[in-house]
């Protein structure tokens, strides 16, 4: 009993760690005042460009680094577009999702004697488990705590926004730029430069959350591989009220049924219950949740609207 | 001089003209695409030449260009719908499947004559997905739950229930991971029965042209996909509801100052939404798939749908010839990869970067007026 809790927190911990990135990526840049619906796309670059560079190079570290450029590059076309050129921010977030998968598919062609898949990273050089061994095999702690060092860094970035955005000068002033761009503007904050910056710093947090799948959940990168996780990151964001933490919650509460459905699939349980239907579960739970608990969400004031300096 | 005066007139329209704008977001996107091939080593002028011939140099290609529009046109239709009522509809991927999940069952569970079974598997698509589209308008409209995080929800929730469904004793078709094919009576497929006749096969080998095109699943999915963008049209610009539901895009408080019902106006925008987007999924069973098969990803119908409603300007004309340039470049784009063996990919950079540019107009604005500058510094000196 206590084994099958482990796993299923293990499981859940494994599930939320892409989305916990991107979903910090979401918080940063709508902080901003910058809607990024690219979330997707920049994650599909990440993935890529972590498994290529994983499997060549041997280095996981390195991979993730490349990864989180891979993903701010993307990104900053978004920001060159939304904050320079005062796009439609919504459409060229959606630019971003065909750019993203496009291009990372474009270059596994290139890179993998045109196959959209590229090849394994063998297991020794995916991202490390720090606390390998330390517990028995399979024990309660062994399922929780023996996480890919993706799980830990994720957490640990969780904290270190949270700390930005509430604690910091720098923070406040990503916060007065998103809620009230031309106060900000007035007290000298270059609304501009701090867009840029958390727009840009949104791609590579994405590109990490792509990352942590294809070079630790699994090890390539697969045309389904991302399939609709920048999208619950959104959500995630969203139903966590824009807030570094709330995002977090989440994206655990997603990975939970996730990794409920995980447990209740496997073989040998005591419920006969469809897959499919099992698979609907986390959808559903944060439907629901949506509807019942949450309600109106409160986004920062300025998202989705340029600024324009000359603007009266 | 009056050479200067025409293409200054040129770039007036550039800087101005929403048309010319979408068109010059298109050109740009070809440039791009061009450029990527030839950064990694393809020549872009023999890959466009592939995909052009690739689009128009046989009937039958010409033919697959339109029936892969379709379903596209009606998403698109669907989204830029939801888009001048204020709402945001990514729901069209998860109401597609619904749509053809309803046609399939109906086309296969009930045996009526074609005049009958048509009109009802069609009206079953609709009014399923209208349902499933209305969960999001009610959902936004009764708790404020916002459209674009209910409808990922939804889409992914239509998925798991269209693999649910298709694995149904009875329904799945044995040894396959699809369902059974829907009744002839229900389908929409050109001559289907008569091209299988020795007459017919042998009219189509005599005739070039129509055997051509009749070798390919044709069916009457777009001359419904053209009706529905006159009907999309109408109701938008000429009657009071799409005026309402207009002015709740615009302004909801305003809106709702005036007197119109804004939670009943969200509702009956993401349901007529959400039956558009249902049409495009009956039709393709009715038209083209006869069945509907077990989902490992979302197909994209719906995501589609987005960048032909945003190209086309969110106008039913618009979702109509973008439907087409986009199905063209899918399909056309798909020959490149086992002639000259560039990534078919390219479309998606393509498609990209063109929705990149129509994102935003201030940029070629502001170049054309660069140009303009300078041209008018050149004319006073």
């Amino acid at each position: 009993m206590l084994d099958s809790l482990g796993f299923i927190l293990g499981t859940t911990l494994m599930y939320s760690t892409p989305l916990i990135y991107a979903a910090l990526g979401g918080v940063i840049s709508e902080n901003s005042g910058v809607v990024n619906i690219g979330l997707e796309g920049m994650m599909t670059i990440g993935a890529l460009i972590g498994a290529t560079v994983g499997f060549y190079s041997g280095n996981p570290w390195l991979a993730f680094l490349a990864a989180g450029l891979a993903g701010g590059g993307l990104a900053l076309l978004h920001a060159i577009a939304s904050v320079t050129f005062e796009a439609d921010q919504v459409v060229s977030g959606i630019a971003m999702n065909f750019l993203g998968p496009g291009i990372a598919l474009f270059l596994s062609r290139l890179f993998f004697e045109g196959a959209t898949m590229t090849k394994a990273i063998p297991s020794g050089n995916k991202m490390p488990r720090p606390l390998n061994g330390v517990f028995p095999r399979n024990s309660f702690f062994d399922f929780i705590f023996n996480q890919y060092a993706t799980v830990y860094m994720a957490f640990f970035l969780v904290f270190i926004l949270w700390y930005t955005l509430y604690r910091t000068k720098l923070g406040l002033r990503i916060r007065a730029v998103g809620e009230h761009p031309r106060a900000a503007d007035t007290l000298g904050v270059n609304v501009f430069r701090i867009r840029y910056l958390c727009v840009i710093l949104s791609g590579v947090l994405a590109g990490f959350g792509g990352a942590s799948m294809s070079l630790a959940i699994v090890s390539n990168f697969r045309p389904t591989l991302v399939s609709g996780h920048g999208f619950i990151a959104l959500a995630a964001m969203i139903f966590g009220k824009w807030k570094p933490q709330g995002a977090m919650w989440a994206c655990l509460l997603f990975g939970a049924s996730n990794g409920l459905v995980v447990y209740l699939g496997r073989p040998g349980t005591p419920f006969e219950i469809s897959q499919s239907l099992l698979s609907m579960i986390p959808y559903v739970i944060t439907l629901v949740v949506l509807a019942g608990f949450v309600g109106r969400a409160a986004a920062p004031a300025a998202v989705g609207t340029p600024y324009e300096k000359g603007e009266r | 001089m009056k050479k200067q005066s025409l293409s200054n007139k040129v770039i007036d329209f550039l800087a101005k003209g929403n048309l010319a704008f979408t068109i010059t977001s298109i050109i740009l996107g070809f440039l791009i695409g061009a450029v990527v091939l030839a950064l990694a080593g393809f020549n872009p002028v023999e890959a466009y030449t592939i995909m052009i011939q690739g689009i128009f140099s046989r009937p039958s290609y010409i033919a697959w260009t339109i029936i892969r529009s379709t379903p596209i046109i009606i998403t698109g239709l669907s989204v830029a719908f939801a888009f001048r009522t204020g709402l945001f509809n990514i729901g069209a991927e998860g109401q597609f499947i619904i749509g053809a999940i309803a046609a399939a069952v109906v086309g296969y569970a009930v045996e009526l004559p074609a005049i009958i079974h048509i009109p009802l598997v069609f009206l079953a698509a609709i009014t399923a997905a209208g349902l499933w589209g209305g969960i999001a308008g009610y959902l936004k409209a009764k708790f404020g739950v916002h459209e674009v995080i209910s409808t990922i929800m939804l889409n992914w929730i239509a998925l798991y229930l269209n693999n649910y469904i298709v694995r149904i004793e009875g329904f799945q078709r044995p040894g396959a991971q699809r369902s059974h094919e829907i009744h002839e009576s229900a389908r929409i497929i050109v001559l289907e029965q008569w091209k299988r006749t020795p007459e017919g096969r042998e009219w189509m080998r005599g005739s070039e042209f129509f055997g051509d095109i009749l070798r390919t699943p044709v069916n009457w999915g777009f001359v419904v996909a053209i009706i529905l963008a006159v009907i999309v049209w109408y109701l938008l610009n000429k009657t009071t509801l799409g005026y309402e539901l207009k002015a709740v895009g615009f302004n909801r408080h305003a809106a709702e100052y005036a007197g119109i019902n804004v939670p009943k106006s969200m509702l009956t925008s993401m349901i007529i939404a959400g039956a558009l987007a249902g049409a495009a999924g009956g039709l393709h069973v009715m038209g083209i798939s006869r069945s509907i098969a077990s989902l490992a990803a979302m197909e994209g119908y719906g995501f589609d749908g987005i960048a032909v409603a945003l190209i086309g300007a969110n106008t039913s004309i618009g979702a109509v010839l973008a439907g087409l340039l986009f199905s063209a470049i899918q399909y056309g784009g798909t020959k490149i990869q086992p002639t000259l063996g560039a990534p078919t990919e390219v479309i998606n950079i393509m498609i990209g970067t063109i929705v990149f540019f129509i994102a935003m107009p201030k940029l070629i604005k502001y170049f054309a007026q660069q140009l303009k500058k300078k041209r008018g510094a050149k004319n006073a000196g």
